[in-house]
């Protein structure tokens, strides 16, 4: 039994080296760095261990904006796209003819690279020299407008920024659920049927827990991505968000590495311990609330 | 209530783009009586799954009408039909325990029929006491046996009351022995509801054992219907006389010659009809042992199965491989020089067209 324990870590031993060094290591360095007060990492010295740090980062006015950002782009763009993805999954799960295109369609933007996509926004919300936008072309027929949704007020360029990750995280979800939808036995749905069951409390009392368990991946996942957003904010409005006021927190983490006003790894690993906390805490909510209304 | 099916049809398109057609149910022509259970049966892609859902509305008929009682029903959807169905793999809900699943039906009443949670459990109780799971309320589908679980599904399909019970191969998923208890079951509780009972079945033996009448079905055609042991006893054709009875019938190549049926060189017995080539049937039970019988074969073993005994021999003009009579345990098997010889019942014996397949019947002088 001793011998082929040894065997086991034997076998494990090198994905566990690569994972220590290039995981666990930088994971527990994060921490170290953020207790380190006055960190420099030319000198790689610093003056003493304590909380500076996250005092520092909790009271930079750029972080709380960022911290805004993060919960407004979280709460509102998971529950929003959730939705919205399965009234599409259930759309397009209903529909006979034509379904494999509208299916391609709908999963374009996810094989789309990120700043391309953000250069199609542009040609929709940014103002140039000729026109205002497409939207503002429409808001215009309307009698509104025009807003300036890039440099403007500050709604206007939220807005954009949760459409724009809406729209980003859409096809993955539409996916997974046109999927989860199709494994639904039809028995289920025929049972149902004869039952004389409506079609909205078919889809309340069955479709809806039978899918509960991926829906819930969908959210988790959701929360965990829009916590981590960055690069959508970039292909916006370009890499100075501070300015902006566009900032996320992994924006702000990054910027604190290497952005303009850079150089302060151990404000960067605060904000990071910061995030990380959030995140794991947002999980567990997610999870235990999971537990009681997931089914089987 | 009574269920009349008029001339159903129904066609599906081939997958193929030629535009050919499967006919699953052809010329279904059939009034089941009032509190009668019917059992529909035959080999799978017969068209029985597809009659049945027919009459449960979750299919259309291709032409053809349905009536319950004097209701046309052909054009009604599922959920105004008034039937319970319960599936082969019995669609229990596995978010639902089987409190909930048998009141899911109760909650799409309306108007005057609305009743509130406590009508409800009331009657899903009801329900469950009929089927006897009243123990097992609030547990999850999956924390029930097959047995179990079927018992829930028929409870959810009759606790609307309905007017007409369908059983869409209710007991393919259950053992052996646990098949056979519930075969009862079913036929207890649809003496006790009095409620007509379309069953079907691939398996002959839950047909015949449970059935007031039964349909034979073979490629959407009706072979025959009767009481199971009429159709037993007189099937019409060579298929109907395979399919029913178990062990299968002993199928021969034989012939009419003078008025005498012949298998191979042996007159089997006498038989009015002008010389043709035919198949023969035996019944299992119906060789008698007898030194001087008219029909032989190569000995090959016996199987004893308590009170009677299987008497396995070979002949050469069998369709298949061994020929299989069962005799008391009795009997005495008088093997000479590796043959033994059988008398045969003529009640047992059944005499077929070689082309149609159709019985042939003896002319009566």
């Amino acid at each position: 039994m001793e011998k082929r324990n040894n065997k086991a870590w034997l076998y494990l031993l090198p994905a566990l080296a690569f994972l220590v060094v290039f995981l666990v290591y930088p994971l527990i360095d994060v921490f170290v760095y953020s207790l380190e007060e006055g960190y420099n990492s030319a000198s790689q010295s610093y003056y003493g261990i304590g909380l500076y740090n996250f005092s520092y980062v909790l009271h930079d006015p750029y972080f709380i904006q960022a911290l805004k950002n993060t919960f407004i782009l979280v709460f509102i763009t998971v529950p929003l796209s959730t939705i919205l993805a399965l009234l599409i999954s259930l759309a397009l799960s209903s529909i006979k003819k034509l379904k494999e295109a509208f299916e391609t369609i709908y999963f374009l933007p996810y094989v789309t690279n990120t700043l391309a996509v953000g250069l199609v926004f542009m040609i929709l919300f940014k103002p140039t020299a000729y026109s205002n936008g497409l939207i503002n072309m429409l808001l215009s027929l309307f009698g509104m407008g025009p807003i300036d949704f890039i440099d403007g007020p500050y709604w206007a360029k939220m807005l954009v920024l949760c459409i724009y990750t809406i729209w980003v995280v859409l096809p993955f979800k539409i996916l997974v659920l046109t999927g989860a939808l199709a494994s639904v036995n039809r028995e289920y749905y025929d049972a149902a049927r004869v039952d004389g069951t409506g079609k909205i409390r078919t889809f309340f009392k069955i479709t809806l827990p039978l899918i509960s368990p991926i829906l819930f991946y969908l959210v988790i996942t959701g929360f965990i991505g829009a916590f981590k957003a960055y690069s959508d904010a970039v292909a916006l409005f370009g890499t100075n968000l501070n300015v902006a006021e566009m900032n996320t927190l992994v924006g702000y983490i990054y910027d604190m590495l290497y952005g303009a006003s850079g150089g302060y790894p151990s404000y960067a690993s605060a904000a990071a311990v910061i995030l990380f906390a959030i995140v794991l805490t947002i999980t567990c909510i997610n999870l235990l609330i999971s537990r009681k209304h997931v089914h089987y | 209530m009574q269920i009349r099916l008029e001339h159903l049809f129904k066609k599906f398109k081939s997958r193929d783009l030629k535009g050919g057609e499967t006919i699953a149910v052809n010329d279904f022509d059939y009034t089941v009586k009032d509190g009668r259970l019917l059992g529909l049966l035959g080999p799978s892609g017969c068209g029985k799954s597809t009659t049945l859902n027919l009459i449960s509305g979750l299919l259309t008929p291709t032409s053809g009408r349905i009536y319950f009682g004097d209701n046309d029903v052909t054009e009604l959807a599922p959920e105004h039909r008034g039937v319970g169905l319960v599936f082969q793999n019995y669609a229990l809900y596995p978010h639902l325990n089987v409190r909930e699943n048998i009141m899911f039906p109760l909650g799409n009443l309306k108007g005057d029929a609305k009743l509130n949670k406590k009508e409800m459990a009331q009657r899903a109780l009801k329900a469950a006491e009929l089927v006897q799971i009243e123990n097992l309320l609030d547990r999850k589908p999956n924390e029930l046996s097959g047995g179990q679980q079927q018992r829930v599904a028929i409870a959810r399909a009759l606790v609307k009351m309905p007017a007409v019970l369908l059983l869409d191969e209710p007991l393919s998923n259950l053992d052996a022995r646990l098949r056979l208890k519930t075969r009862e079951e079913i036929r207890r509780i649809q003496k006790a509801t009095g409620i007509t009972t379309i069953f079907v079945t691939h398996d002959q033996d839950e047909a015949m054992s449970i059935c007031d009448d039964i349909v034979v079905m073979n490629e959407g055609f009706i072979m025959q219907i009767g009481k199971p042991q009429e159709v037993y006893d007189a099937p019409t054709s060579l298929f109907v006389a395979k399919f029913l009875g178990n062990p299968p019938i002993n199928v021969f190549k034989g012939r009419i010659l003078n008025k005498e049926v012949y298998i191979g060189q042996d007159a089997i017995m006498p038989f009015e009809a002008f010389d043709q080539e035919v198949y023969v049937g035996i019944r299992p039970e119906g060789f008698i042992i007898d030194k001087e019988g008219p029909i032989h074969g190569e000995f090959v073993r016996e199987e004893v199965m308590g009170k009677d005994k299987s008497v396995i021999f070979r002949h050469q003009d069998f369709e298949g491989e061994n020929v299989r009579a069962i005799v008391p345990s009795e009997a005495a098997v008088e093997v000479v020089d590796d043959h033994i010889n059988f008398a045969l019942k003529k009640r047992k014996v059944f005499v077929f067209a070689k082309e149609s397949g159709k019985i042939i019947n003896p002319e009566r002088s």
